[in-house]
């Protein structure tokens, strides 16, 4: 117990004084959360729109109100050509543009049909579908709005909500996402390249003419990542609550849970891929590739499993963090319990048990 | 070097050989690296192993560490069967690699602490020490350098003494002065035979043939087999030369394997 203390020890000083692996410890956790929280997000918040309106209408000067008033748009009113919103478009001035006819408000009240036209930048089709939505429900409501003055038609209006995530937080399905993401490279790249490390060096042939328990400097290996991999997630949740406003539904204590069973299963992978490889370079490429890639894909936080052919959808099913990201939204957004979450649960207590077996009927006590 | 170190074998140095072997062989498929060797090796002698390269002695030096398991033979180290009591030799062998084996970004301290810790040598004897050890090496100045930042004659010095640490009965060093100056080499040696001048047995590794008059026997091995055993002087003497050097010209330019 005591040399096990000591080879823990060990660990953490390797840890502390490698600048690079200091960076992907805790560098990366901040860079990506904030870069899917910022940067790579899918909503529209004051997209540049122009609202082009002929004459004095007083129904198109209030649907202009209710579009300004709507923090989605960055409204101007101008008169433009055809040509002119072109450029405009071509140039990214403007992300979408609205004609009021003129009569907008004649046509509306006598003839009982208006149109306006409304130009979205289709080069960006994400975008585009979503001012293109968010007008059209400004446009309804303000219709509705004014139906009272109208005897009443036969409407059916569907009220959408979005639940669990009613303002349409982009954040929301990145935490979870990167939540796997990063505890992946955290516990399978650097725990592979620390065991590979003492092959590469030579220390791996002196530990093993000591009386230390081989398997045992798998555990010490394990452990400090263990540990930071846990510091490592309350930062991220804590970003993600504080500075992302991603709630967190379900039980702190559930999450907590789970995550330290991922993490155990990220490391069963990285001490797995260490036996398989004696240089630090392959460990990381096949740690890096290997599992990162897969890990991006088949989660499903960024490409819509729902959405891929069966052969992936089966496939996503042998990559622990689809699981892990299931849990984790399961728990975090929807704050549901353990009898929601112990499917995910025990496929990854499966995994990790399959995968330790390997490693330690692998691990070499002997060099040759 | 200070006599102050104190690396006195913890138990004294059993009745019996050091290192026993019979016909101890190693097989890699149909490559026999190690074929059917014997010999004994007596407590508290320095015993060097040599050899080309290629020619097994690494091989059979891990049979006996527990590093490699034999193909066939016997043999027994400290008193104990390589096959069945690895754990017991473990405890009471020191190993010295051919590689570099402290790690770099460790102080020596640190290096000292933690090799002496799993181990198991008690945190009280660590604390007394490693210190001491350190000034007998002449490192307080480095102590918070890492030493990896440290010249190699001294990163040599030092994993001599950590292999020592622990007070093993036999030590095992694997070309330990590759690539030093002549020297740090020179103060090696003298580090060697004060450990044996305190009862630990040597059994050393080496291609320079000046370091081989320093052991007491030596053994050639020529593709795989002993083809010497003796004291330099008898070698000397059977073989009609002046110095080492042709004695083992003449035993290993007859070898068929180089480099493997």
């Amino acid at each position: 117990m005591k040399q096990l203390f000591v080879f823990i020890r060990k660990e953490f000083y390797h840890v502390f004084r490698d600048r690079r692996t200091l960076l992907i410890l805790f560098g990366l956790p901040l860079v990506q959360i904030l870069l899917f929280g910022y940067a790579l997000t899918s909503e529209v918040k004051n997209a540049d729109l122009v609202i082009m309106n002929g004459s004095v209408d007083p129904l198109a000067q209030q649907l202009t109100a209710k579009l300004r008033s709507a923090a989605f748009f960055n409204v101007q009113e101008k008169q433009l050509s055809p040509t002119a919103i072109e450029k405009e478009f071509k140039k990214g001035n403007i992300k979408a543009a609205l004609v009021f006819p003129s009569g907008f408000s004649s046509d509306f009240i006598k003839a009982r049909h208006a149109t306006l036209q409304v130009l979205t930048d289709g080069s960006e089709p994400n975008i585009s579908k979503t001012i293109a939505q968010y007008i059209s429900a400004i446009v309804q409501d303000f219709q509705r709005e004014h139906q009272a003055m109208a005897p009443a038609p036969l409407t059916i209006t569907p009220e959408l909500r979005m639940l669990y995530n009613e303002e349409g937080n982009g954040s929301i399905n990145y935490v979870p996402g990167v939540l796997a993401l990063i505890l992946m490279i955290v516990c399978t790249a650097l725990t592979s390249v620390a065991v590979v490390r003492e092959k590469e060096t030579g220390t791996m042939e002196v530990l093993l003419v000591s009386p230390f328990k081989p398997v045992m400097v798998l555990v010490a290996k394990a452990v400090p990542f263990l540990v930071l991999s846990l510091a490592n997630f309350s930062i991220i949740l804590l970003l993600a609550v504080y500075v992302l406003n991603v709630p967190v539904a379900g039980s702190l204590l559930l999450l907590f849970l789970i995550t330290l069973l991922f993490i155990i299963t990220s490391l069963s992978f990285g001490l797995l891929i260490s036996n398989a490889t004696s240089s630090q370079q392959v460990a990381l490429l096949i740690s890096m590739m290997g599992l990162m890639l897969p890990t991006i894909i088949f989660t499903g936080f960024i490409f819509p499993l729902e959405n891929m052919p069966l052969i992936f959808q089966w496939i996503s099913n042998l990559i622990p963090a689809k699981w892990y990201y299931a849990a984790v939204k399961a728990v975090m957004l929807k704050g549901l319990g353990i009898a929601y979450v112990w499917k995910e649960m025990l496929m990854l207590c499966i995994m990790t048990t399959l995968l330790l077996t390997i490693t330690v009927k692998r691990f070499k006590i002997r060099l040759a | 070097m200070d006599p102050q170190i104190n690396l006195k074998p913890s138990s004294p140095a059993a009745a019996g050989a050091a290192i026993e072997c019979k016909e101890l062989t190693k097989k890699f498929g149909d490559f026999v690296a190690v074929d059917r060797i014997s010999f004994h090796v007596n407590p508290g002698e320095i015993f060097g192993f040599l050899g080309a390269n290629g020619a097994g002695k690494t091989t059979a030096m891990r049979m006996l560490c527990g590093l490699s398991y034999p193909s066939s033979g016997h043999a027994t180290v400290a008193g104990f069967d390589v096959y069945r009591q690895q754990e017991k030799i473990k405890q009471h062998i020191g190993y010295m690699s051919q590689k570099f084996s402290l790690y770099d970004d460790l102080t020596p301290l640190e290096n000292i602490t933690f090799f002496g810790g799993i181990y198991g040598v008690a945190d009280k004897v660590i604390k007394e020490r490693g210190p001491a050890l350190i000034r007998s090496l002449g490192l307080e100045n480095e102590a918070s350098k890492l030493v990896g930042a440290l010249p190699l004659g001294w990163k040599q010095k030092l994993a001599f003494a950590v292999a020592m640490f622990h007070q093993p009965r036999i030590v095992f060093l694997d070309e330990p002065t590759g690539g030093v100056d002549p020297v740090t080499r020179r103060q090696f040696w003298d580090m060697i035979y004060e450990a044996a001048g305190t009862g630990v047995t040597i059994f050393v590794t080496t291609h320079y043939m000046d370091e081989a008059e320093y052991c007491n026997r030596i053994t050639i091995m020529v593709d795989g087999k002993i083809e010497a055993l003796d004291t330099p002087a008898h070698l000397k003497q059977r073989f009609a030369c002046d110095n080492m050097d042709e004695v083992f010209y003449r035993l290993a330019r007859t070898a068929r394997r180089s480099d493997s």
